[in-house]
C-alpha cells in the first residue's frame, strides 16, 4: 500500500471516528490516538525518508492536507459537543421568570411633600428663592406686619394657636415675608420668593379641617409688577398641578395684605367644567388666594409703595391633594396610615 | 347676607335668571354661596277655603273640614290644628303632593275619616323654625283673605321668590344692606337704580327733646354719632304680612311690627337700630358710657352677663340697659304693652363692638355690621326711615326732631389716581374713557386733569375705599378680571436655586426613602408627655396658652413621639410592618426667650419587617444592627469631616438601656439609636420596635469632607485574618480602635466578619474574627513586613485587651 493510500484510509477511519465520538473526552481520544507524536500520521511521515526526492513533497503535502483536514474534524465535532452540553444546561437551569423578585424595601415621599417639590422646582426655574420661616412667630409679623392690626375683624377668618399675647403659631406662611421684604437688596434685582411650610389654626380636627396643614406662598416685588403677571403666573401653577388644558379665572376676594385682592378658580379638572358634585356643579375649583401686595405692607417694610409693587399669592397643598387625588378626609395626612401613604408612589 | 330677587327688583330693572345674577355677582363683588329658591321640590300645595269646619267624633283635637280647592267640588281634610275654623283661606297639601323635607303627602284615614290631604303650617313647608312668627307657631298658617282657592300657594307667602346667598368679605360691608347691593348692581349693569325715599310727618308741637335727654360720656372715637327719636301712642301687633315675607326671606324673624321696622331698615339700609320701651327708662333720660367692672346686664336672650370695663353700654339714669350696638336689655325690651317708643340711629367704633361681641359670644345682625363699620353719612335717614314705618304701622306719631347726644360731620374722601398708574399695576391699556365710565357706573363723582389724573369723590357709601390700590381694584373688578392679559414679570433675571440646607434636606428625604423607609408628617402638637419623650437634649416644653384639645397642647421635643403614635395608628389597624421617617421641626425652648429654637431633625422608626415574607425570603424582624445599618449609610453620605461614633447611652429613660447608642460627629451628640424600651413601647401601645433622631441641622452644619482624588495603588495587597476569644465586655469599637492604632502604616482596612457566642464559647466571652487588609501606595509590600505588622496587633489584643488569639 503506498503511503498515499495508507493516508487515505487513516483519514477516512479518523472521520468517521471523530463522527462517532459522542462526548468530548471521546474526541480528544480520537485527537491524541491520530495525530500524537506516536501517532498513525506522524509514523507516515517517519516512512518519508524511503521515498525519491520527487514523490517526498508531494506526500509531504498530502500529509498536511489529511492532518489538516482531522483537525478541522475535531475542532467542529468539538464545538458541536460543546454547543450541546450548554443547551443541555440552560434547558435544565430555566426558572419561572414570573417568581417576584427578591424585594429591596424602598420607602417613598408623602404625597404632601411631593405636591411642594413639584411647586417648588417650578419656582425655581423661574428664578425665586424658597424660604422657610419659623412655625412659632410673633403676632407682630405674622398680622400687624400684613396689615391685620389687632381687633381687625379679618383676625376672624383665621383662628389662632396663641403661646402668648404676643406669640402664636403662624397661621400663613407669609409671616416671613416682611422679612424677606426688609432683608432684600433691591439694587441686585426683584424680590421673588416661595415660602412653603407648616401652619397652624386653632380648628377642631374633622374631615375637612385640620389644625395643622401646610401653606405655600409666594411674593414678588420689583419696579414693574402687574395684575397680568399675577394671572399668568396662577395659571402656570395650574397647569402645572392639574394639566395644561384648564383654565383660570380670577375673582374679587379680600385679603388684608393685598389690594386688589382676588381668588382663583381653575376649571374642574374631574368634569372638565361641565359641572360634578366636586365642584358644586359650578364648573371651577377654588384653588388659591392671591392679590397685588398692599401698599401698607410696603410702607412698614420700608419699601416705597409708588416705586415698587408686586403681587403675593398662597395656596393650600393639603386641598390640592385632596382634589387632586379624591381624598376625602385631610386627616389621612396626618394620621400616617401606611396603606395611605403608599397609594401615592412617586419619587420627589 | 340674604338677598331677596324681588326686593331687589323694587330699586333696578332686572330680568336675568337668578343663577346668571348670582355668577355675576360672584366674578365681580363677593362670594355667594348659592342660591335658594324656597318652592323648590314643593308641588300641589295650594290655597283652600275652609267651607266647614266640625269636630271629629271621635277625637278630642281632630277637625273634619270640607275645603274649597278650586275645584268642583270642595275635599274632606282632617286637621289637628287648633286654629282651623271655617272662612279661613289655608295652605292645603293636595294628595300626592310634596311638602319640606322631602315629604309626600297622600290620602289616608284619621280614626276612620278620610283626610284628602293636609292642612300645613309654615314649618311643614320647609321653613327654619327660627324663622316662623312666635304667633303663627303653633297653628296651621292663616292666608290673607283674599288668596284664591286652588292657586299654587307660594307667592302669598314669598316662597316663589330666589334668594342669593352672599358671602360678604370683611372689607365689603357696604353690601350687607340691599341700598348697597343695589348700588353695586347698579355700577355692574350700568343702570340708576330707584333709592328708598323718606315720608317722615313729624308732630309740630311735640318736640322730643322735652320727653327725652340723651347724653354721651363715652368718647367720640367710641361714640361718633348717638341720636334718638321718639314715637308716640304706637300700637304693638303682628306686622303686615308683606314685611314678614320680606323679613323672614332674609333670615329674620318677625316679631312685632316696631322691631320688624326696625330690623327691615337695617337689612335696606345697613344701619342698625335699637328700639326702647320709652316707659322703661328713667325720666326719659339716656346716657352712653363705658361700663365699670361688676356692672351686670340680662340681656334679651335671658342671659345674665358680667360686664367688662371695655363693654359699650346705653344707660338710663346711669343704669345699663342695653349692650350697645351688640344686644338690648331684657327691661327695656319693646313688649304688646309699649306705646311710646325711643329709638336710637348711632354710629359705634368697629373695633370696641368687635370686642364685646366676641368677650360675650353675642354675634348679631347689628354687631356683624358695627365690626364691618357703616355708612356713617346715611344713620340720619336710616333712623327718619324707621320712625316714618313704627308710625304707620303702629298708628302712632313721631315727636318733633332728633335727640342729638352726639354728631359728627361726614366728609366725603377723595382720592387721585392717574390712568397711567392703573394701567402700570393692572398690565393693561385701558383708555381714559373706559376709566373714567367705570368711575361713572359707580357713581363716583369724578374729574380728570389733562394729564389724565382723576380725582375721585368717594360716598359715604363706600367706606372702604381710601386708596388708589382701593380705586384700582374697582376698575379691574367693573372692567373684568376675565380681559386681563395673563403674562410672566419681565425685568432683571434672578437665580433661583435651593440653598445648601435646603438641598441637604431634600437629599436626606431621599436617602431615607431609599433605604426603605416612608415619610410620615406627624403632629407637632400632642401632649406634653409625649412632647417630653426622646428629646435629645434637656429641655423645657412650649405650650399652647388656650389649647383646642388635651392631646394638642405641647410643640414636640423630638420626632419619634409622633412617629410611635403613627406606629400605634398602624399597629391598631393590623398593619404590623411599618417603616417611617419624618424630617421636620422640633422646639426646644431657650432661656428667657418666649419662641423656642426651632431645630430640624429627621427620624425614623421600624417595626416588624421591612420586607414581607415571601417564596424566597423568610420574614427577617428589623433588629438593632439593621436600623443602625440605615443611620450609617445615611451618615456616610453626607461625607462629614469628622468621624461618626456610637456610644452605649443609657441616657434616654425611653430607649432600652442596653441596646442604644448615642452618635457623635466629632465630639458633638447629634442622635441616637436604638430599641424603644419595652415599658415606653407597652405605653405606646406599640410592639418591638427601633428608632433613631438625628439633629439634622448639626449634620448640616458640620464641616463635610475635603474630597480630593487618591491614585489607586497599583501595588497588590495582602491581607490577614484574625479570630480571638474575648471578654464579653469589650466593644468591638474598642478593639478596632486598638487594631488601627498598632497596625503600622499600610494597614488600610478592619473588617469584621465574624461574631459568634454559641456552642463552645465559654460564658462570658465572645469570639470575634476580623480580616486586615494592607497595602502600599508606592511598592509592593513584603511578606515579613506585614507579618511583623500583624504579629504586633496581636500582641496588643493579648496583652491590652485580654484576648485569646485562636
Ligand atoms: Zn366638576
Amino acid at each position: 500500500m503506498s503511503l498515499q493510500d495508507r493516508l487515505t484510509e487513516l483519514r477516512d477511519q479518523g472521520l468517521a471516528d471523530i463522527k462517532s465520538a459522542d462526548v468530548l473526552k471521546k474526541v480528544n481520544q480520537v485527537k491524541v490516538d491520530l495525530l500524537g507524536k506516536k501517532g498513525p500520521i506522524t509514523e507516515v511521515l517517519r516512512g518519508m525518508r524511503d521515498l525519491t526526492p520527487e514523490e517526498r513533497p508531494k506526500v509531504g503535502a498530502y500529509a498536511n492536507e489529511v492532518r489538516d483536514r482531522l483537525q478541522g474534524a475535531i475542532d467542529e465535532r468539538r464545538e458541536e459537543l460543546e454547543q450541546a452540553a450548554v443547551n443541555k444546561q440552560l434547558v435544565a437551569e430555566k426558572l419561572d421568570v414570573t417568581l417576584p423578585g427578591r424585594e429591596v424595601p424602598q420607602g417613598q415621599p408623602h404625597v404632601i411633600t411631593q405636591i411642594i417639590t413639584e411647586l417648588e422646582d417650578l419656582f425655581i426655574g423661574m428664578g425665586y428663592q424658597i424660604v422657610d420661616g419659623d412655625e412659632v412667630e410673633e403676632d407682630y409679623y405674622n398680622f400687624e406686619r400684613l396689615n391685620l392690626p389687632k381687633d381687625h375683624p379679618a383676625r376672624d377668618m383665621q383662628d389662632t394657636f396663641y403661646i402668648t399675647k404676643d406669640v402664636l403659631l403662624r397661621t400663613q406662611t407669609s409671616a416671613d415675608q416682611p422679612r424677606s421684604l426688609e432683608n432684600h437688596d433691591f439694587s441686585k434685582g426683584p424680590l421673588k420668593v416661595l415660602s412653603p411650610g407648616r401652619v397652624y389654626r386653632r380648628d377642631t380636627d374633622d374631615a375637612t379641617h385640620s389644625h395643622q396643614f401646610h401653606q405655600i406662598e409666594g411674593l414678588v416685588v420689583d419696579k414693574h409688577i402687574t395684575m397680568a403677571d399675577l394671572k399668568g403666573t396662577l395659571t402656570l401653577v395650574a397647569n402645572e398641578l392639574f394639566g395644561d388644558q384648564f383654565e383660570v379665572r380670577l375673582r374679587p376676594s379680600y385679603f388684608p395684605f393685598t389690594e386688589p385682592s382676588v381668588e382663583a378658580d381653575v376649571t374642574c379638572f374631574n368634569c372638565n367644567g361641565k359641572g360634578c358634585a366636586i365642584c358644586k356643579q359650578t364648573g371651577w375649583i377654588e384653588v388659591l388666594g392671591a392679590g397685588m401686595v398692599h401698599p401698607h405692607v410696603l410702607e412698614m417694610s420700608g419699601i416705597d409703595p409708588e416705586e415698587y409693587g408686586g403681587f403675593a399669592f398662597g395656596l393650600g397643598p393639603d386641598r390640592f391633594a385632596m382634589l387632586k387625588y379624591g381624598v376625602d378626609d385631610i386627616r389621612n395626612f396626618y394620621l400616617n396610615d401606611v396603606r395611605f401613604l403608599s397609594q401615592f408612589y412617586k419619587k420627589g | 347676607m340674604k338677598i331677596s330677587y324681588a326686593w331687589l327688583r323694587d330699586y333696578l330693572k332686572l330680568d336675568l335668571p337668578a343663577d346668571e345674577l348670582a355668577e355675576k355677582i360672584e366674578r365681580t363683588a363677593v362670594e355667594v354661596d348659592g342660591v335658594i329658591r324656597p318652592s323648590e321640590g314643593l308641588k300641589k300645595v295650594v290655597v283652600g277655603d275652609v267651607l266647614e269646619c266640625v269636630e271629629h267624633p271621635d277625637s278630642d283635637h281632630l277637625h273634619i273640614c270640607q275645603v274649597d280647592v278650586g275645584e268642583e267640588d270642595p275635599i274632606q281634610i282632617v286637621c289637628g290644628a287648633p286654629n282651623v275654623a271655617a272662612g279661613e283661606k289655608v295652605i292645603v297639601a293636595l294628595p300626592n303632593s310634596w311638602i319640606g323635607d322631602h315629604t309626600k303627602i297622600k290620602r289616608s284615614k284619621m280614626r276612620g275619616v278620610v283626610s284628602n290631604g293636609m292642612l300645613c303650617a309654615l314649618d311643614e313647608l320647609g321653613f327654619d323654625e327660627k324663622l316662623v312668627p312666635k304667633e303663627v307657631a303653633d297653628g296651621i298658617f292663616i292666608l290673607p283673605a283674599d288668596a284664591k282657592p286652588g292657586e299654587p300657594v307660594f307667592s302669598y307667602i314669598g316662597m316663589d321668590d330666589e334668594i342669593i346667598d352672599m358671602s360678604v368679605t370683611p372689607n365689603r360691608g357696604d353690601m350687607l344692606s340691599m341700598n348697597g347691593t343695589a348700588h353695586e348692581l347698579a355700577a355692574i349693569y350700568d343702570q340708576t337704580p330707584t333709592m328708598p325715599t323718606v315720608d317722615l310727618h313729624e308732630a309740630t308741637d311735640d318736640l322730643a327733646d322735652d320727653d327725652l335727654d340723651v347724653t354721651v360720656e363715652a368718647d367720640e372715637q367710641a361714640v361718633p354719632q348717638y341720636k334718638m327719636r321718639l314715637i308716640k301712642n304706637v300700637t304693638v301687633a303682628p306686622s303686615p304680612l308683606w314685611l314678614q315675607i320680606r323679613l323672614w326671606n332674609a333670615g329674620m324673624r318677625p316679631i312685632n311690627n316696631v322691631v320688624d321696622a326696625t330690623n327691615y331698615i337695617l337689612m335696606q339700609y345697613g344701619q342698625p337700630l335699637h328700639a326702647f320701651d320709652y316707659d322703661s327708662l328713667t325720666a326719659g333720660k339716656v346716657n352712653v358710657r363705658f361700663a365699670k367692672a361688676g356692672e351686670t346686664l340680662t340681656t334679651l336672650d335671658g342671659e345674665e352677663r358680667d360686664l367688662l370695663d371695655s363693654d359699650l353700654l346705653i344707660c338710663s339714669n346711669d343704669q345699663p340697659i342695653c349692650l350697645a350696638g351688640t344686644m338690648g336689655g331684657l327691661d327695656s325690651e319693646v313688649t304688646d304693652m309699649t306705646t311710646s317708643i325711643a329709638l336710637e340711629g348711632a354710629v359705634f367704633d368697629a373695633v370696641k363692638i368687635r370686642k364685646t361681641a366676641h368677650n360675650h359670644n353675642l354675634h348679631s345682625e347689628a354687631s356683624m355690621r358695627y365690626e364691618r363699620g357703616i355708612d356713617h353719612g346715611a344713620t340720619q335717614t336710616a333712623l327718619d326711615a324707621a320712625a316714618a314705618m313704627i308710625a304707620e304701622l303702629g298708628n302712632g306719631t313721631v315727636a318733633n326732631g332728633t335727640v342729638i347726644g352726639r354728631d359728627e360731620d361726614v366728609e366725603p374722601v377723595t382720592v387721585k389716581i392717574t390712568l397711567s398708574r392703573i394701567n402700570h399695576v393692572l398690565g393693561t391699556e385701558l383708555s381714559a374713557e373706559t376709566v373714567a365710565d367705570i368711575f361713572r357706573r359707580l357713581d363716583f363723582p369724578t374729574t380728570v386733569s389733562t394729564d389724565n389724573e382723576y380725582t375721585v369723590t368717594i360716598p359715604s357709601r363706600r367706606w372702604d375705599i381710601h386708596i388708589p390700590a382701593d380705586l384700582i381694584e374697582e376698575v379691574a373688578r367693573l372692567y373684568g378680571y376675565d380681559n386681563l392679559p395673563s403674562t410672566l414679570p419681565t425685568g432683571q433675571p434672578t437665580i433661583g436655586k435651593l440653598n445648601e440646607t435646603q438641598q441637604i434636606i431634600r437629599d436626606s428625604r431621599k436617602l431615607m426613602e431609599s433605604a426603605g423607609l416612608t415619610q410620615a408628617i406627624s403632629y407637632s402638637l400632642t401632649t406634653e408627655t409625649k412632647a417630653r419623650a426622646f428629646a435629645l437634649h434637656a429641655s423645657d416644653v412650649t405650650k399652647l396658652d388656650f389649647p383646642m384639645s388635651s392631646e394638642r397642647t405641647t410643640l414636640r421635643l423630638s420626632l419619634i413621639s409622633g412617629l410611635l403614635d403613627d406606629l400605634a395608628y398602624n399597629n391598631a389597624r393590623k398593619e404590623h410592618n411599618v417603616a417611617l421617617y419624618e424630617e421636620g421641626r422640633v422646639f426646644f425652648s431657650q432661656p428667657e426667650q418666649v419662641r423656642p429654637k426651632e431645630v430640624e431633625h429627621i427620624a425614623g422608626a421600624i417595626t416588624g419587617s421591612m420586607v414581607e415574607k415571601t417564596w424566597g425570603t423568610a420574614e427577617n424582624p428589623v433588629d438593632f444592627y439593621q436600623i443602625k445599618g440605615i443611620v450609617e449609610g445615611y451618615l456616610k453620605s453626607l461625607a462629614l469631616a469628622e468621624p461618626v461614633r456610637y456610644e452605649a447611652t443609657t441616657d434616654h429613660p425611653e430607649m432600652h438601656p442596653g441596646r442604644t447608642a448615642n452618635i457623635y460627629v466629632g465630639d458633638d451628640l447629634v442622635g441616637f439609636v436604638g430599641q424603644v424600651h419595652p415599658t415606653t413601647a407597652k405605653a405606646y401601645k406599640i410592639r418591638e420596635t427601633y428608632v433613631f433622631e438625628l439633629d439634622l441641622a448639626a449634620l448640616i452644619a458640620a464641616p463635610k469632607a475635603h474630597q480630593q482624588y487618591q491614585p489607586i495603588s497599583k501595588f497588590p495587597s495582602i491581607t490577614r485574618d484574625v479570630a480571638m476569644l474575648i471578654d464579653d465586655q469589650v466593644s468591638n469599637a474598642a478593639i478596632v480602635a486598638l487594631i488601627n492604632d498598632k497596625g503600622g502604616a499600610h494597614l488600610q482596612k478592619v473588617q469584621l466578619f465574624d461574631v459568634y457566642n454559641g456552642k463552645n464559647v465559654p460564658t462570658g466571652k465572645k469570639s470575634l474574627a476580623y480580616t486586615l487588609t494592607y497595602q502600599d501606595q508606592n511598592a509592593t509590600l513584603v511578606d515579613d513586613d506585614v507579618t511583623k505588622a500583624f504579629e504586633k496587633v496581636l500582641t496588643a489584643l493579648t496583652d491590652d485587651l485580654g484576648a485569646e488569639i485562636r
